[in-house]
């Protein structure tokens, strides 16, 4: 059971061949089997999820069945559930219990999908590691001793240890597709605006999307048909037409051209993942793309524009949090400062905390100028870059991350190396565009992600670029040890 | 030495949309605490704003109303700090790129005079919550039902020159939004709120001095006093050589006084950047056109049509222009009537005078301004004299209904019948001897007041009904 796909989850639910309850109940048992080694899950509300799977069963039962009817699906933790704890990872949020659903909740509901539970994440999905959460690092299903990557390492983690047929994530700077890559796992970060921001706890809000974590890119695609389009509360969301991303998945690649930035092959580049991305590629050569290669020009920009920009916004995001209205608020405030100060004190974590710290700086009085309209008018280079490219390739390819899933606390006490980590995904989100990472080989047994990257709204064109892939190659298949043992 | 005061005004105006500008909470003012506040304006995790389009349209009406240019892609900026009745640490303002640009309107002194008062820029915003720190011991309560509220923040170049002006521009600003029907101008209510920047300079000097801001001055008797105190303050200051502050003080008004609020070396840095959740505002000059289509006449214009079309004086056209209920009522009695003279009289004087004595407003005026008009019409056509026509008046507001059945069925028809007068005049005239052979004996100066005796008496038997002119004949006759 647990080694199916959503689609066949979907197949199945439908010919009555097993029910939601028992597709549930399985993937609960293997959460409170399995998790103690992954720790992927924040919240987990085995009533609720079973509840729901009944209700899902009786709709199939009368022939009632929305898309997603009876599938359980993990969520990230940004996502506010109603009624369900919303801690984003921190301290902040440990008591906070929204009464409202998050849009892309309230479609999975629609579609009939049964919420499983919620994952771990870097607090406020600020990290590449999962280790600044709260409740503890998620770990890494193919070597507990990784880290999954992050900050949706929790729902990878999840995906990949066979504890969610499908999960969702949020990709402010690679936070989808880093996790993805470390984990084995296809994940998709949408288009800025394709996907409502309505009820995701913001970290920085013109980089913030949410998207899909799954095995293959056609559950994907299932995912995404579920999540996209426009949401009248969320003034930056799209209203350009959404597609069925199923229907082109089949697509011949046939005369589609993919760009290979230089700047994705160079210096930094660890030799064995370059490998096999290398192999990837001529897997695509193969079914009819051809390679060109283009250049980034500004690439080397954009680790430093991203981390203006990204804290500048989160450190007036995360204003809110104040221990006035909700969430955490200190013991005994002997007045107004002290209540902010302690509050935030105790409930953000260092990395939270450096980044408001950052973010503040670049948006001060005298600085302003020379950090953050600076950052942004670099930021506009960064998207020409790609527009430029995209009048010669269809898409852009190259790695997910410049090497695969790294040692738990190999990079904790290091934030530019861990900042480093993002420099293949980062430029995606400065740029609004779609981008996924795909398995896409080993090293040393720990998976790799190629990273395929989109025009605006050309989602469709991803997925079916990934799924071909999937269909001449078996990465997206394996499995890790570890999740071998628990219920099946 | 002769000190001139420099006086600017920035008032945040509530705008009379029905629900908040990024939220769809009601703005009902007076609703119980947190009772219109949503997730939006509780600034609950996730939760994002969104524009409403009146708060666009109010704000361009009021540009379009003073000549400004209307900024056509403007940009919501925050405006971060942090206060517990501000929920999510940064207000939504503008900074940069204002929908309103500089424009000017105009303003009528004491003296009868206008001046033409430059606005620099207004700009959209929501407003904060309130802290109430009186009803919990030890603690502060927040309510949040006015977080978000529209406000246009109006900011006048500093071209005012005492208290007086600061009044008038008030007025006239609260004339203008009313005619707009932007904001209901409710004082009172906080819909206008006013903060002062003042400054002083020796008289004939170009460079600007140093300035202190006055915060939250809410009617216009307390911006008067309040300037007055701060021009004192200040002129005393610097006669004594010493150096005025930058710094923002509130007015006090029990006290009336204006003391320190905080200088602005400790002010906050309000790390000022463009709302990454909000799309630029971007208006076409269809939508403009559109709006424009639906300004009524304003109050500048209207005055100045009052005189040159009715020969009213600047003081009656003033009065009668200060809001569209009060002119539209106005126009229709002078219409009805076709005297617009005497309509503009009575409605000033009977008309705002009854109004004033109920407290009533012209939403539940008990009096049609076709009957008041009818009412004119029969003391034009010496139907009744003025007098009596103020009684039929007062049993209109009553109810008793309209002027001519009121006449009717009171028997107040002014009697213009020389036969019926001739019978009183004689009867005044053989009761009344002894003046008689006064007026007979007098010169005609002294006959002149006689006559007034005699028209008196007759006015007193007719009850007031007889046609003075008719009785002014026939004395005339009879008397020699």
């Amino acid at each position: 059971m647990h080694t199916k796909s959503v689609a066949q989850l979907v197949k199945g639910l439908r010919k009555r061949q097993f029910s939601s309850v028992e597709v549930t109940r399985t993937y609960l048992d293997r959460i409170a089997a399995l998790d103690s080694q992954y720790n992927s899950f924040i919240t987990v509300d085995e009533a609720a999820a079973l509840a729901a799977a009944a209700t899902a069963d009786k709709r199939l039962a009368a022939g009632d069945g929305a898309a997603l009817t009876g599938i359980p699906i993990a969520h990230k933790d940004i996502f506010c559930t109603d009624g369900m704890r919303t801690s984003c990872g921190s301290r902040m949020l440990d008591n906070f219990v929204p009464p409202y659903d998050a849009t892309v909740i309230q479609r999975f509901r629609t579609a009939g999908a049964v919420l499983l539970g919620k994952t771990n994440m870097d607090e406020f999905a600020m990290g590449s590691s999962t280790e600044s959460s709260f409740y503890g690092p998620a770990r890494n299903p193919w070597n507990t001793e990784l880290v999954p990557g992050g900050s949706s390492g929790g729902s990878a983690a999840a995906v990949a240890g066979l504890l969610a047929p499908a999960a969702t994530g949020t990709d402010t700077g690679g936070s989808i597709r880093q996790p993805a890559a470390f984990c084995g796992i296809t994940g998709l970060k949408p288009t800025y605006g394709r996907v409502s921001r309505l009820g995701m706890v913001a970290f920085a809000s013109s980089l913030d999307q949410a998207g899909p974590m799954a095995h293959s890119a056609e559950d994907c695609a299932l995912l995404l048909n579920i999540m996209a389009g426009h949401d009248p509360l969320d003034s930056t969301s799209s209203t350009a037409a959404t597609t069925d991303y199923c229907a082109t998945l089949g697509d011949s690649l046939a005369g589609l051209r993919i760009g290979l930035p230089a700047e994705y092959f160079g210096e930094g580049l660890d030799a064995a993942t370059g490998e096999c991305i290398s192999f990837a590629l001529k897997e695509l050569e193969a079914l009819g793309a051809t390679l060109v290669e283009v250049t980034l020009p500004h690439s080397a920009l954009t680790i430093p524009t991203y981390y203006i920009i990204a804290p500048a916004e989160a450190s007036t995001n995360l204003s809110r949090f104040d221990g006035v209205r909700y969430g955490y608020r200190c013991e005994h405030p002997v007045d107004l400062h002290d209540l902010y100060t302690r509050t935030r004190q105790e409930g953000f974590g260092d990395e939270v905390k450096r980044r408001i710290l950052v973010g503040t700086y670049a948006l001060s009085a005298g600085y302003y100028d020379a950090y953050y309209k600076k950052a942004q008018q670099v930021r506009r280079l960064i998207k020409q870059d790609f527009m430029d490219c995209f009048e010669q390739v269809d898409i852009i390819a190259g790695p997910t991350t410049p090497g695969p899933a790294f040692a738990l606390g190999a990079k904790s006490n290091d934030p530019i190396a861990m900042y480093l980590e993002d420099v293949y995904t980062l430029a995606v989100n400065l740029a609004g565009l779609p981008g996924m990472s795909v398995p896409a080989g080993f090293v040393d047994n720990k998976p790799v992600g190629l990273q395929l990257i989109g025009r605006h709204f050309d989602e469709a064109r991803l997925l079916n670029v990934a799924h071909r892939f999937q269909q001449g190659t078996q990465w997206h298949l394996r499995t890790p040890d570890s999740v071998q043992g628990g219920p099946k | 030495m002769q000190w001139e005061s420099v006086i600017g005004l920035e008032v945040h105006l509530q705008l009379a949309t029905k629900s908040k500008i990024f939220s769809g909470s009601p703005t009902t003012f007076g609703a119980e605490p947190n009772t219109q506040a949503s997730a939006v304006d509780l600034a609950m995790p996730g939760m994002l704003p969104v524009l409403n389009e009146q708060a666009v349209c109010f704000a361009v009406k009021f540009g379009l109303g003073i000549g400004a240019r209307i900024g056509k892609r403007s940009v919501f900026d925050r405006k971060n700090y942090f206060y517990p009745d501000l929920p999510k640490g940064y207000q939504i303002s503008q900074f940069e790129a204002p929908i309103v640009g500089q424009g000017s309107f105009e303003i009528l002194m004491a003296d009868g005079n206008t001046r033409s008062i430059g606005i620099t820029r207004a700009h959209l915003e929501e407003d904060a919550g309130k802290s109430l720190h009186e009803d919990f011991h030890g603690q502060t309560g927040i309510d949040l039902n006015r977080a978000g509220t529209p406000l246009l923040e109006i900011v006048s170049e500093p071209e005012l020159r005492n208290a007086a002006e600061a009044v008038a521009y008030l007025k006239a600003l609260h004339s203008l939004v009313r005619y707009l029907g932007i904001s209901d101008g409710n004082m009172a209510e906080g819909s206008m709120r006013c903060d002062v920047n003042i400054s002083l300079r020796p008289a004939g000097s170009e460079t600007l001095g140093t300035r202190a801001e006055i915060k939250n001055v809410n009617s216009f008797r307390f911006v008067e006093k309040a300037i007055r105190h701060e021009i004192e303050r200040q002129s005393a200051i610097l006669e004594d050589g010493g150096k005025v502050v930058q710094e923002t003080r509130l007015y006090d008004a029990e006290r009336d006084e204006t003391r320190a609020m905080r200088s602005k070396e400790v002010a906050n840095d309000y790390r000022y950047f463009p709302e990454p959740d909000l799309l630029p505002v971007v208006i076409d000059d269809d939508y403009i056109e559109a709006i424009r289509s639906t300004l009524p006449e304003l109050p500048t214009d209207k005055r100045r049509r009052f005189t040159a079309q009715f020969g009213l004086s600047k003081y009656d056209a003033d009065v009668l222009s200060d809001n569209r209920p009060l002119a539209d009522y106005f126009e229709a009695v002078a219409a009805a009537c076709g005297d617009a003279k005497i309509a503009a009289n009575w409605v000033q004087v009977e008309l705002l005078g009854q109004l004033n004595r109920d407290a009533r407003s012209f939403d539940n005026c008990p009096v049609s301004a076709a009957d008041l008009g009818s009412l004119i019409r029969r003391i034009l056509d010496h139907s009744i004299s003025g007098k009596i026509a103020k009684q039929v008046f007062e049993a209109m507001w009553q109810g008793a209904g309209s002027a001519d059945a009121i006449i009717e069925a009171r028997g107040l028809q002014q009697v213009s019948d020389s036969g019926a007068l001739e019978t009183i005049v004689d009867q005044v005239i053989s009761a009344n001897a002894a003046q008689v052979q006064q007026y007979l004996d007098a010169d005609e100066a002294k006959r002149k007041k006689l006559t007034g005796f005699f028209v008196g008496q007759v006015m007193q038997l007719s009850k007031g009904q007889a046609n003075p002119q008719v009785v002014n004949d026939l004395l005339a006759k009879k008397l020699v």
